[in-house]
């Protein structure tokens, strides 16, 4: 009988191993017995010392970590990602789980029944092969292993090791080696360098390496004149080459690079040039390998060329992020890495969806993060909020260039989805054609708002105010930025309005001083950190420094900061909301990292005494703040 | 001719029906993570539930997260009436090269699979009002189950806020887009059914993160 879903499940199997070396009558019989599981993040499939199940998972979709308890501390062994397979032990011999895993994120899991399978294993090597070593990738921590066969370690996050052996480790180095012959001329060379897409070939005799030729050497040889594009590749090599064994270490590696001076280390079975080459090391796989460093995570984000790499670096930077909370590092410079670690992948984001659309930008544009983001206070991987601007139209091609950016902005927002930001639950995103629009469109767009003062716009105006430019041109933000100072001064109420939605969040604290836990819903009994701190004492610095009329600064605790400058009288109290902001973030940051979410919601049980005085005392300051804007706007007859 | 027609009346309906009435007397379990669901989706020649017809239907199997590819539901309608207009969207064509069958063998297939279990479906009232019309020329009453529609569900999920438009309506490209489910094989009818059970799920353990909802409540969801 035909079977849609199942030739479907077999479609996306037969482009990964092991499926692709099954016939397609096995392909098509497994695919019939196999069953789709969803589950949520945070879920145990399987634990250690569980009675094997009847089945093993290939991970369609998602993430999942395997682990090892010991001595109640977890060790993570491996991370599996979309096309891995995992719970292989029923496959082979055993009947209990040696290790543990768990879903890092919601995951859709294909379930191979042992029965079925195990058979098409039989006489296939090549499988049995795979088989094993995913069950040996699976169970032992490659940062334990010397080998220099372990897997991509820039698939696996680094904490396992400590982050100052990380230069002990052996060089991952790339084993597909572009050569040529000497007599190849440059012109040949250079294009084998472009379909390869390689910024390096060596130049081998009898399998041999003798020479080396970089994009350095065409550049300065060629490109200068003094050379001819039609000369033999042996007379611009560099010669003798490096060679190293593959056992070299990272440090090594580099040492030997910064020696003599070059970006490129060859390597061969002994490590002498007289030996096979058998790959290369290049200064970027090095920068790529090194785990948890802003400087070389940048550096790997604008060179990522697909959305999957980024999600691996993007692993790193939570990473980091950890090792800053943990070594407890000043807030200030915590949010202005992470700042420009986002900034740097929303702007890949948008070239590399730009780069698929099929026509250039049919004329300038600006991509603007709102929310968090804007405000350079989005540490965790929380829900993304943005919009394009575009220069204004001619009424006959509007409608193309609004398609155009729409269309560029969903790809974007889907991105950023796949890299862990979430979609906006109220839809305040680029790829919504509302949040699309031409220059006068926003303006008037905003007017009307400012006009109309009534608690949705005021929260729309709200977004509005922290606003950065993430990719494009910035004239077109910086226009829009003045037409909004502009339209508030001539409306008085608005401000007012905007003050009295400032304070009309909830209070943290109830009657008798105690904390006020969300009382239904998903989060029952948890206390809503954003809604109840952050959001308030975000409004209020948002309020507060618009009277000044100051621009440009963003960002909560910098607006508190400049307020205590501008208005000597009240020094203190701002200068302990800019602490006590950086205090929430950091709450929620832990949080966040601690349970692998936005960090919202805070389960009043984990915390310590300490902890919860120290929060008390942001919600005083809060408080305080919410008196002075009060007074300030004379609320007290509205309230 | 009278006579011919009131004993037609008082004919008791054929065993399949009766199989049927007696499977939805039963309960259904008390949890949804205890509890099969349907999840389907038929394609038709149009719009219209007295001139247009099911070409053809796709469901299958959901039992706690899981979906069982062995024990699908795809059937093909031997099409009575036609409708050009519509091949281009789901390119079923009136001379298939797939075994088909009729009405009345297709309600009887159906029934047996489905048994009590609620129906899953985006924009379920339609595909329900295709099924009963199917059940109507056949004698025969209409279904009995339990029916969920995905994109009341999804709706409920939003937040409430005035920046949303409370009465519009999600297709299933749109809600499967924002829950980042892959689209493909769009527009059969097994693939639809297929991406309508993914929804549910999401949806479901949105509500239920420890598998402890009782179907009653979700059933009151939408």
């Amino acid at each position: 009988m035909k079977n849609t879903i199942a030739v479907r499940i077999a479609d996306f199997l037969k482009s990964y191993p092991p499926f692709q070396l099954l016939s397609p009558a096995e392909l098509d019989r497994i695919s019939r017995e196999i069953t789709v599981q969803y589950n949520i993040k945070g879920e145990i499939l399987f634990s250690e010392g569980d009675p094997c199940l009847d089945y093993f998972f290939f991970l369609q979709q998602g993430a999942v970590e395997i682990f090892q308890t010991n001595d109640s501390a977890s060790i993570t062994l491996d991370r599996c990602d979309e096309g891995d397979l995992f719970g292989l032990r029923p496959l082979f011999a055993g009947d209990r789980y040696q290790i543990s895993a768990r879903t890092l994120e919601e995951c859709i899991l294909y379930l191979i029944p042992i029965e079925v399978f195990s058979p098409m294993i039989g006489s296939n090597t090549k499988i049995r092969e795979y088989l094993l070593q995913s069950l040996a990738s699976n169970t032992h921590s490659h940062f334990v292993t010397t080998s220099g066969k372990s897997a991509d370690p820039a698939d696996h996050p680094s904490s396992s090791l400590p982050p100052d052996l990380h230069e002990l480790k052996t060089v991952n180095y790339s084993k597909r080696l572009i050569s040529c012959e000497k007599s190849t001329t440059v012109k040949s060379l250079a294009e084998l360098m472009n379909t390869e897409k390689v910024g390096s070939v060596v130049i081998v005799e009898d399998e041999l390496p003798i020479g080396i030729v970089t994009d350095k050497d065409i550049r300065v040889k060629i490109a200068s004149g003094s050379w001819d594009i039609h000369t033999a590749v042996k007379d611009i090599m560099n010669s003798p080459v490096i060679c190293y064994p593959p056992a070299i270490t990272v440090a090594q590696a580099h040492l030997a690079m910064m020696k003599h001076g070059i970006s490129h280390l060859c390597i061969t079975q002994d490590g002498t040039p007289n030996t096979r080459a058998i790959g290369m090391v290049s200064e970027h796989d090095l920068i790529v390998s090194q785990g948890n460093n802003p400087y070389f995570l940048i550096k790997a984000i604008t060179r990522a060329t697909k959305t999957k790499q980024l999600k691996k670096i993007r692993r790193k930077v939570m990473h980091l992020l950890e090792q800053y909370m943990e070594s407890n590092l000043p807030m200030t410079h915590v949010s202005r890495i992470l700042f420009e670690l986002n900034d740097a992948t929303i702007k890949k984001c948008i070239e590399l969806s730009l780069a698929k659309m099929p026509a250039a930008p049919p004329c300038e544009f600006a991509w603007m993060s709102l929310g968090s983001q804007g405000r350079k206070e989005q540490l965790l991987h929380t829900d993304q909020d943005n919009a394009i601007v575009f220069e204004d139209q001619p009424l006959e091609t509007y409608k193309d260039t609004h398609e155009y950016f729409v269309t560029l902005a969903k790809a974007v927002n889907k991105r950023l989805l796949k890299l862990g930001f979430d979609y906006c639950p109220a839809d305040m995103m680029a790829g919504n054609p509302k949040w699309c629009m031409s220059e006068t469109q926003w303006k008037e767009q905003f007017t009307s708002w400012v006009q109309q003062p009534n608690e949705d716009n005021i929260l729309l105006c709200q977004v509005f105010f922290d606003y950065d430019i993430s990719y494009g041109t910035l004239s077109l933000v910086n226009s829009l930025g003045e037409h909004i100072f502009k339209t508030i001064k001539n409306y008085p109420l608005f401000i007012s309005n905007l003050a009295k939605s400032a304070i009309q969040n909830p209070s943290p604290l109830g009657f008798f001083r105690q904390f006020l836990l969300e009382s239904n819903g998903e989060h029952k009994d948890q206390f809503d950190l954003k809604k109840r701190a952050l959001i308030p004492i975000t409004d209020a610095a948002r309020l507060l420094i618009l009277n000044h009329e100051v621009k440009n600064i963003n960002n909560t605790f910098e607006r508190y900061d400049k307020l205590a400058e501008l208005e000597p009288n009240n020094r203190d109290l701002f200068l302990s909301a800019s602490y006590a902001t950086k205090v929430l973030l950091k709450f929620r940051t832990r949080q966040g990292l601690m349970n692998n979410d936005n960090g919202r919601y805070i389960d009043l049980k984990s915390l310590s005494k300490e902890e919860k005085i120290k929060l008390k005392r942001c919600f005083n300051t809060i408080s305080d703040i919410q008196d002075i804007i009060k007074l300030r706007y004379k609320l007290v007859n509205f309230l | 001719m009278k006579t011919w027609f009131q004993r037609k009346q008082e004919n008791k309906y054929p065993e399949f029906w009766e199989a049927y009435i007696q499977s939805i007397s039963e309960d259904l379990p008390k949890l949804v993570s205890e509890t099969t669901f349907i999840a389907l989706d038929t394609e038709t020649t149009g719009f219209d539930l007295k001139e247009d017809r099911i070409l053809s239907i796709g469901a299958l199997k959901i039992f706690n997260g899981r979906i069982d590819t062995g024990n699908t539901l795809e059937l093909h309608l031997s099409q009575t009436h036609f409708n050009p207009k519509t091949v281009p969207i789901h390119g079923i064509i009136n001379q298939p090269n797939y075994k088909t069958i009729t009405e009345k063998e297709f309600i009887e297939q159906l029934l047996k699979y489905i048994g009590n279990a609620p129906i899953i479906a985006h924009h379920a009232s339609f595909d329900i009002s295709m099924i009963n019309a199917a059940l109507i020329r056949n004698n025969l009453p209409t279904l009995k189950n339990k029916v969920f529609d995905t994109m009341k569900f999804y709706k409920r999920g939003l937040i409430t806020s005035n920046f949303i438009d409370r009465d519009r309506s999600y297709s299933l490209d749109e809600v499967a887009e924002k829950l980042n489910i892959a689209l493909k094989d769009r527009h059969t009818a097994p693939g639809d059914a297929y991406i309508t059970a993914l929804i549910f799920l999401k949806l479901w353990r949105k509500w239920d993160k420890n598998r402890s909802l009782k179907t009653k409540s979700l059933l009151r969801l939408q």
